[in-house]
């Protein structure tokens, strides 16, 4: 295994919609550089996690640190204190999300949708921002549509601009929420592309998803999940090819 | 099944429809004729809709005997109308129709984006002291709360300020505040006001929470999340709403003639009330309440316009655009190009 520092550090994380518990006591640990695929049936809790991690959901037990920092709370002693939004919002600069229905600003355009976070939070130039995004839209082939809104753009294309944004921030770990889900069969590729690109380039991400050949190329740790627990975790040789557990069996017989 | 068949003679078990007799079958009909006609471009006969066009010409009747009438009938006394349609007078009131309505609205929106943040705080005091707002100023007519505006001295005849139910630091008295003019405005605004919250929110509302998690996840402060994510998206729905809004408060002034301001409904029937000429000054009053709605209509479009980009894949032109591309077809002499369609 590698050795390099632990960026991302999920503990004990519980979750509960109402009366139903969607995390049920999650523990997950991501190296700096590590690919992390999250994989498992509908209504695991895959996406709950991910949307825990950067507080877009609030846990009800349990916590999260990015870098050795807490999310979403402050530790004083053996007392945690909640953040104030103005401080969540800060801190999730550093985690990057990509969502699966993209969620672009429909009234800006590509460049706009970019920048916007950089110059807003992080408090850039716009010049520099400016050039930043265009760099990244050459990344992510897309260097023609600068000036494009999101609507006139396919799905696949959409995708590759949220991507762009979510880099943008330089996020010390990126999280894609099912980023292939929503487009058609053909613009799943050039999406899948990109994200390998950007995995390569060793950037942190914890990706959930259904691609399992994806998983298989790019994946330094697999994660299977059902029903609120993590039921077992590995290399993508172990979990997918030799699964221990008869519900990892279960599924990967379903999906493959 | 046998209602396929018409043809077939009453009492026969339903069966596959024939053709009636005599009938040639179809294929022979359909071939052509000369073996040179281009069936891949058949002339196409447009249908015609005889009824649509006798209505259109009862209308049309019915459009010219009224127009004859608003001529021809003197009892519209055109003269006097256009005697008073610029007057001096007649300009002062609308002047002040339309101060009223600006401080109406931009005070009233305002006042409207204040309550409509209130009721979608997660606090629930000013959520509910935002709703009891609008639920108080929904349900008094708006001339009944002019009318308490008007007569606020009776009420309070100071007002001060100072520390709560303490001592008074400074006060002055609401005779020489409230006016007429400012009770109107007051009075107008706070109405305007709980109409904007409701319209406002609804807006917001409207906008996919996807899109606030999206700037949330983006970590944009809170305040530019609502102004430049929200905000623009919201217009669209907001937009149609708020013209009607400030269209009916622009009308709605003349409500304020029960206080004697001297604005445009108020100022001709002082003076229908000097020379007894009705008609012609209600009619002064309606041209330029449709003028001026109709200015507004303009402003609307444009707005609306600006806020739409982003929406179509390609805007429709304007008005103004389709007129020119007629034009310019027009005078380059080809053939009338099509106007790019209306999407």
């Amino acid at each position: 295994m590698s050795t390099a520092p632990v960026i991302v550090d999920v503990r004990g994380i519980h979750k509960s919609f109402g009366a139903h518990p969607v995390l049920r006591g999650i523990d997950l640990q991501v190296r700096a550089g590590e690919v992390t695929v999250v994989i498992g049936p509908s209504g695991s809790g895959k996406s709950t996690l991910l949307r825990a991690i950067n507080h877009l959901e609030k846990p009800n037990r349990g916590s999260v640190s990015i870098d050795g920092e807490l999310i979403g709370y402050r530790r004083r002693g053996d007392k945690l204190y909640e953040l104030k939004e103005r401080e969540i919002l800060r801190r999730r600069t550093r985690i990057g999300f990509v969502f699966q229905n993209f969620h672009l600003f429909p009234h800006l355009t590509v460049v706009e949708n970019i920048v916007e976070a950089p110059i807003s939070a992080l408090r850039r130039p716009s010049g520099e921002a400016r050039e930043r995004a265009h760099a990244l839209l050459a990344r992510v082939g897309l260097s023609d549509k600068a000036d494009a809104y999101p609507r006139q753009l396919s799905g696949g294309q959409q995708q590759r601009v949220a991507i762009a944004r979510a880099l943008a921030l330089d996020p010390q770990v990126l999280l894609f929420d099912e980023p292939t889900s929503a487009l058609d069969p053909e613009l799943v590729g050039e999406v899948l592309d990109v994200i390998k690109d950007v995995a390569r380039a060793g950037t942190t991400m914890i990706v959930v998803t259904h691609e399992i050949g994806f998983a298989r190329e790019v994946a330094d740790t697999v994660v299977f999940m059902d029903d609120g627990v993590v039921v077992e975790q590995g290399p993508p040789g172990d979990v997918l090819d030799h699964p221990r557990h008869e519900r990892t069996k279960a599924f990967l017989s379903k999906v493959l | 099944m046998t209602s396929a068949a018409p043809a077939s003679p009453a009492g026969t078990p339903p069966g596959p429809p024939t053709a009636p007799p005599g009938a040639a079958p179809p294929a022979k009909d359909a071939a052509p004729r000369s073996g040179t006609e281009d069936l891949t471009e058949p002339k196409v006969v447009p249908a015609r809709h005889y009824g649509r066009w006798a209505v259109g010409a009862a209308v049309l009747v019915l459009v010219a005997q009224f127009t004859h009438g608003l001529v021809t009938n003197p009892a519209w006394e055109w003269e006097v109308f256009f005697r008073y349609l610029l007057a001096d007078s007649v300009l002062r009131a609308v002047w002040v129709t339309l101060q009223l309505t600006a401080y109406g609205t931009l005070i009233g929106f305002a006042l409207g984006l204040v309550v409509a943040l209130m009721r979608l705080s997660k606090s629930p005091l000013l959520a509910g002291v935002a709703w009891a707002y609008v639920w108080a100023f929904r349900s008094i007519p708006l001339i009944v709360q002019l009318l308490f505006w008007f007569n606020l001295a009776y009420l309070y005849e100071e007002l001060g300020v100072g520390i709560p139910f303490g001592p008074v630091v400074w006060s002055f008295g609401t005779m020489h505040l409230v006016g007429a003019m400012s009770a109107a405005v007051i009075g107008l605004a706070l109405h305007q006001a709980a109409y904007a919250a409701e319209i406002l929110r609804g807006g917001f509302l409207a906008v996919d929470p996807g899109q606030l998690e999206a700037a949330a996840a983006l970590g944009i402060p809170r305040l530019r999340q609502l102004r430049r994510i929200v905000l623009p998206q919201a217009m669209r729905s907001i937009l149609p709403n708020a013209a009607n809004e400030i269209v009916s408060l622009f009308k709605g002034t003349s409500i304020v003639s029960v206080m004697a301001i001297g604005e445009l409904f108020y100022q001709v029937q002082v003076i229908y009330g000097r020379n007894g000429r009705v008609v012609p000054l209600l009619m002064v009053a309606t041209v330029w309440y449709i003028v001026l709605t109709t200015l507004l209509s303009i402003v609307q479009y444009y707005v609306e316009r600006h806020f739409a980009r982003g929406a179509d894949r390609a805007p429709a032109p304007t008005p103004v655009q389709r007129a020119r591309a007629f034009v310019r077809t027009l005078t380059s002499r080809r053939p009338l190009a099509p106007l790019p369609e209306k999407r």
